[in-house]
């Protein structure tokens, strides 16, 4: 067992090192004082300074966020209304067809997805901009939001509903009052999934992207194209930054949920 | 057996039930689920479905929540067609074999949700969510979540949401399922007290038919989509109309063998053929042949009763041996009797059953002379044989050896092998302790039961 | 009435954003090229009514894909995409398999952070990612650095910008999807199985390959096909940390799109590589449904 055990930690050692390490380096390089990005010349947060400056990062940023909230926020509607449909919608006509369209998008090449998009928005004559960056996103994160709902769905039991139908609730407020509450949490992930594949997306937004509505990683890939830059691994820590302390606080605060949870119901179960 | 005080309104011709099953027939794709069935079910009654799962209870229950719609027949409920009305449309209220509680919502809510729906003011409200956790006594726990109540008293918060609207009608799917015998016991006796006190008709769906048997003031036995039997709980037990029913409910030892008419003449001993007597005496048994054959046997008490008191009022009784009957050569013991055998007196007519080569056939008083000829069961309750080392007088008797001993406490049950290798299992109350039983593995023993006490049932 | 509605709008939805894009570019795959907007003929003209329809199928053709066969770039580039998303998923196998099964064998109490550790990269942006690895691959990177400092070498490599530094990155970005099914089929796996294989004469080493490792194939197809199917059509990578020799589709698509100005050849581009996606696709759908079926 021993033997095994050392082995365990070093490949998890060296495998977390894999993962992590670079982003651990481009997190101190970011506040490098240097101009060349490859001397350390001592620390400073010289390049957050310069960054917030730059009004053509600012204007991209606050694209993004438009852009990921309104994808994702219509993603999170259409995808949870899919993943009823998927999981209680029984038989209809084209069923298949439509089981084809959820999935696709999970699995086709970014680059056609955009160039496909793209070709469409020239054929029907359709300005460029954000509104069809928005409607693009919000085509392939409602995928991901729908599998996300619809494991939910599955496990979901479904006497609940019927208990509600069964007290007098119409359809509607059964899914409103019951059904609705009890998923959440996984209709908000599916709403963050879709939040964050907007905001990280490129080729997409690329090909659907017209004047004025530069994103984040638009404007990222044609800064590094040529090289690393100071200002890039600012931007790039502040982004790991927020995304860290999200995913770390979220699993706390569900981890205590659930600890909380299990005591509650033990002290159910012996106060009998 | 009906008189005006007991609840019976199966029984009354002009009754109007409440739920009436028209011809139903519930396919799902080709799988018909219930076939073409009619039930009628009356106000006030504890009706209970029972069958293995895959019978079509479940069907049946969600058929009157509106959960599955017939393909063909009707469903009345108070004389209206409810085939086609939605769930939320009903006066019919269902608690769930996974109570289904709302996690997100306390107790409290849950009781109130049906009651919120119905938009009623919000005294009224609160006035009957106090009353129904008076009912069942959950008012500490009002705003707890299910999550922080035991098993116990979800069963309860699901049984409180339910009867909140006062439904004409509680469905209840397997509602003691989930919890432990004990508990399950208790909680028996406070579903019929509850019953009785709200006056609701209940319609139970159960697999255990002890459970049945104890709540439910008749039972339906469900068997493939079809109802097999409905009657009391007393009925299915004792006469059983079917060998599935005899099987399905409690323990049975099935005999299978041919009948033979026996002879409906004047019994061998004609002074014995007293008047008939009014059943509950013990010892007075009817020379006839009795359509029921339900007559009880004199236990303990009644023979030192009879032995003591009665004899001198109603003669003595026939069934005491005092000679020896008529030597028959088919009814000659197979083997050698241990000690001096006494055949006690027969009530003529019904059947026998001869079923092995080497043994006297068997004696039903209580069989259809008409079966004659036909392959038929005699089924058999273990708690109506008796087992004796010695070779008791007994109309019918079978010799084996002691196989295994089940000691459940309150009673035992012997598990008896006969020469030809069928088990007979025997069930006798420890009116002693353990230590002071004669009877032990590997002993050959005699089992005797009365020529009434099995139920002689077709093929 | 209700669930009609619910089922209609994704529907329409989906055929619309998702479908009808697709049937686009086919179509235009299928036209040529014109020096006009958008840049492609035959137009659609229904004002012509039926003989508009009649020129615009007639004027289609399968030029585009002959093009695609004369000129051997493109058959290259397919090739090498393959070749490259191939043995970047075998070394992702190999990095993530050791990773996937310490994991599962650790302490139950760790379990849920490690597999946090492994989740975080995915919420991270994958541009940024593959960025990171420029500083430290690059000829004055971190890494040539360090071999230099250590006098392992004398010159600094040269790994950015050619295939080597592909397939790291490849490895990198899509190693959580390697270790999640893996880690998933290892940890539903039975310990004491591994004793019975033992106690029953086995090796610690020929338990692991005739019990482990079986048992973990699910995980283990579901993982390949989970790196390869996304890799095959991989843009940001190669245009980051390749080089100007490295052929991969999404990039010659790209290019083909937004330097040449050809949307018929780069259409028929798409339309091959969704082709040849369909393959590993299928087969992983029918692995999926098969694991399905055994999990009942």
């Amino acid at each position: 067992m021993t033997r095994f055990s050392w082995f365990n930690v070093t490949s998890l050692t060296l495998g977390f090192a894999f993962l992590y390490l670079p982003m651990v380096i481009l997190v101190i390089y970011s506040f490098n004082a240097s101009q060349l990005v490859t001397v350390w010349a001592g620390f400073s947060t010289r390049w957050y300074g310069e960054l917030f400056r730059n009004e053509e990062f600012l204007d991209a940023a606050w694209v993004t966020v438009q852009v990921a909230f309104y994808s994702s926020t219509i993603a999170t509607v259409l995808g949870t209304m899919a993943a009823h449909v998927m999981v209680r919608g029984g038989r209809f006509r084209g069923r298949t067809l439509f089981s084809g369209m959820i999935y696709a998008p999970l699995v086709m090449p970014e680059v056609i997805t955009g160039l496909s998009l793209l070709l469409l928005f020239i054929g029907i004559g359709m300005d460029r901009g954000v509104v069809t960056v928005v409607l693009a996103h919000t085509t392939f994160s409602m995928c991901y939001v729908s599998v996300v709902v619809s494991s939910r769905l599955v496990a979901f039991d479904r006497s609940l509903e019927e208990a509600a139908l069964d007290l007098g609730a119409s359809p509607f407020d059964a899914f409103r009052l019951v059904t609705l509450p009890i998923i959440a949490p996984a209709v908000i992930s599916g709403w963050l999934l879709a939040f964050t594949l907007s905001l990280d997306d490129l080729v997409i937004a690329s090909f659907t992207t017209g004047p004025g509505a530069t994103t984040l990683p638009i404007k990222i890939f044609s800064a590094v194209r040529l090289g690393v830059s100071p200002e890039i691994n600012a931007l790039s820590t502040l982004l790991i930054g927020i995304v860290t302390v999200g995913v770390v606080t979220t699993s706390l605060v569900t981890k205590r949920a659930a600890v909380q949870r299990a005591r509650e119901e033990q002290a159910a179960q012996r106060a009998t | 057996m009906v008189n005006e005080k007991s609840f019976a309104p199966w029984d009354d011709p002009d009754a109007r039930p409440l739920i009436r099953f028209e011809r139903v027939t519930k396919r799902f794709g080709d799988f018909t689920a219930i076939d073409d069935l009619t039930l009628d079910i009356y106000e006030r009654e504890f009706f209970a479905l029972l069958g293995p799962s895959g019978c079509g209870k479940t069907t049946m229950m969600r058929m009157l929540a509106g959960f599955e719609e017939p393909s063909e027949g009707q469903i009345l409920l108070s004389g209206r067609d409810i085939a086609h009305v939605p769930p939320n449309k009903r006066a019919v209220n269902m608690m769930f074999q996974s109570y289904a509680l709302f996690p997100h919502l306390s107790v409290w809510d849950n009781i109130a949700f049906g009651l919120r729906r119905e938009g009623k003011p919000k005294e009224q409200i609160e006035a009957r969510v106090q009353e129904m956790l008076r009912l069942t006594r959950l008012e500490k726990f009002a705003r707890r979540k299910p999550h922080q109540i035991s098993g116990g008293q979800r069963q309860r918060v699901a049984l409180a949401r339910s009867l909140a609207k006062a439904p004409k009608l509680l469905l209840l799917d397997e509602p003691l399922g989930a919890l432990d015998r004990k508990l399950r016991e208790e909680t028996q006796f406070e579903l019929m007290d509850i019953q009785e006190k709200t006056g609701t008709t209940f319609v139970i769906v159960t697999h255990d038919q002890e459970e049945a048997m104890t709540v439910a003031s008749r039972v339906a036995v469900m068997d493939e989509g079809r109802i097999v039997q409905v009657a009391t709980p007393d009925v299915i037990y004792e006469a059983p109309t079917s060998v599935y029913v005899a099987d399905f409910i409690g323990d049975v030892n099935l005999i299978r063998g041919t009948a033979r008419a026996r002879d409906a003449g004047p019994a061998p001993e004609p002074d014995a053929a007293a008047p008939e007597a009014v059943d509950p005496v013990p010892g007075a048994a009817a020379p006839l042949p009795q359509p029921e054959g339900r007559r009880p046997q004199p236990n303990a008490m009644g023979k030192w009763l009879h032995d003591r008191v009665l004899y001198r009022i109603l003669g003595r009784r026939p069934d005491e041996p005092r000679q020896l009957p008529p030597p028959e050569p088919a009814r000659a013991p197979a083997q050698p009797a241990p000690a001096p055998a006494a055949t006690p007196e027969i009530p003529p007519g019904g059947i026998e059953i001869r079923w092995s080569e080497d043994t006297p056939p068997l004696i039903a008083a209580n069989g259809d002379p008409a079966l004659d000829g036909k392959p038929v069961v005699l089924a058999l309750r273990p708690e109506k044989l008796g087992i004796a080392r010695e070779r008791p007088a007994a109309a019918n008797l079978l010799q084996g050896k002691v196989i295994d001993i089940g000691y459940l406490g309150n009673i035992s049950t012997y598990h008896v092998e006969l020469p030809d290798g069928t088990m007979v299992k025997a069930q006798i109350t420890n009116t002693r302790r353990v230590s002071r039983r004669d009877i032990t593995w590997e002993d050959e023993v005699w089992l005797s039961f009365s020529p009434t006490a099995g139920v002689v049932l077709e093929e | 009435m209700r669930r009609a509605v619910l089922i209609v709008i994704p529907y329409l939805w989906l055929l619309a954003l998702f479908l009808i894009p697709f049937v686009i570019v086919l179509k235009i795959s299928l036209s040529d090229v014109a020096l006009a907007r958008p840049p492609y003929m035959p137009q659609l003209d229904l004002s012509e009514g039926w003989a508009g329809i009649r020129d615009f199928f007639a004027a289609l053709d399968f030029e585009n894909f002959v093009f695609l066969t004369t000129d051997d770039l493109y058959f290259k580039a397919y090739l090498s995409s393959l070749r490259i998303a191939v043995t970047a998923t075998l070394i992702t196998l190999v990095v993530g398999y050791p990773i996937a099964y310490g994991m599962a064998r650790a302490a139950p109490e760790w379990r849920p952070t490690l597999l946090m550790l492994v989740i975080l990269p995915f919420w991270t942006s994958f541009l940024i990612r593959v960025y990171s690895w420029m500083g430290i691959l690059s000829n004055e990177g971190v890494l040539n650095q360090f071999l230099i400092g250590l006098g392992v070498i004398g010159e600094p490599l040269q790994i950015l910008n050619t295939n080597t530094a592909v397939y790291i990155g490849i490895v990198y970005t899509y190693l959580p999807f390697m270790i999640l099914p893996i880690y998933a089929a290892l940890e539903k796996m039975d310990e004491s199985l591994l004793e019975a294989a033992e106690d029953l004469g086995a090796s610690r080493l020929s338990a692991f390959w005739l019990v482990t490792v079986p048992l973990s194939r699910s995980g283990i197809v579901a993982g390949c096909f989970l790196v390869l199917i996304p890799s095959i059509g991989e843009f940001v990578i190669p245009s980051l940390l390749g080089g100007s020799d490295t052929l991969m589709i999404g990039k010659v698509l790209w290019e083909e799109f937004f330097s040449n100005r050809d949307w018929p050849v780069a259409s028929a581009v798409a339309v091959i590589l969704l082709l040849i996606l369909i393959i590993p696709i299928v087969l992983f759908q029918r692995s999926e449904d098969k694991a399905r079926e055994a999990g009942k």
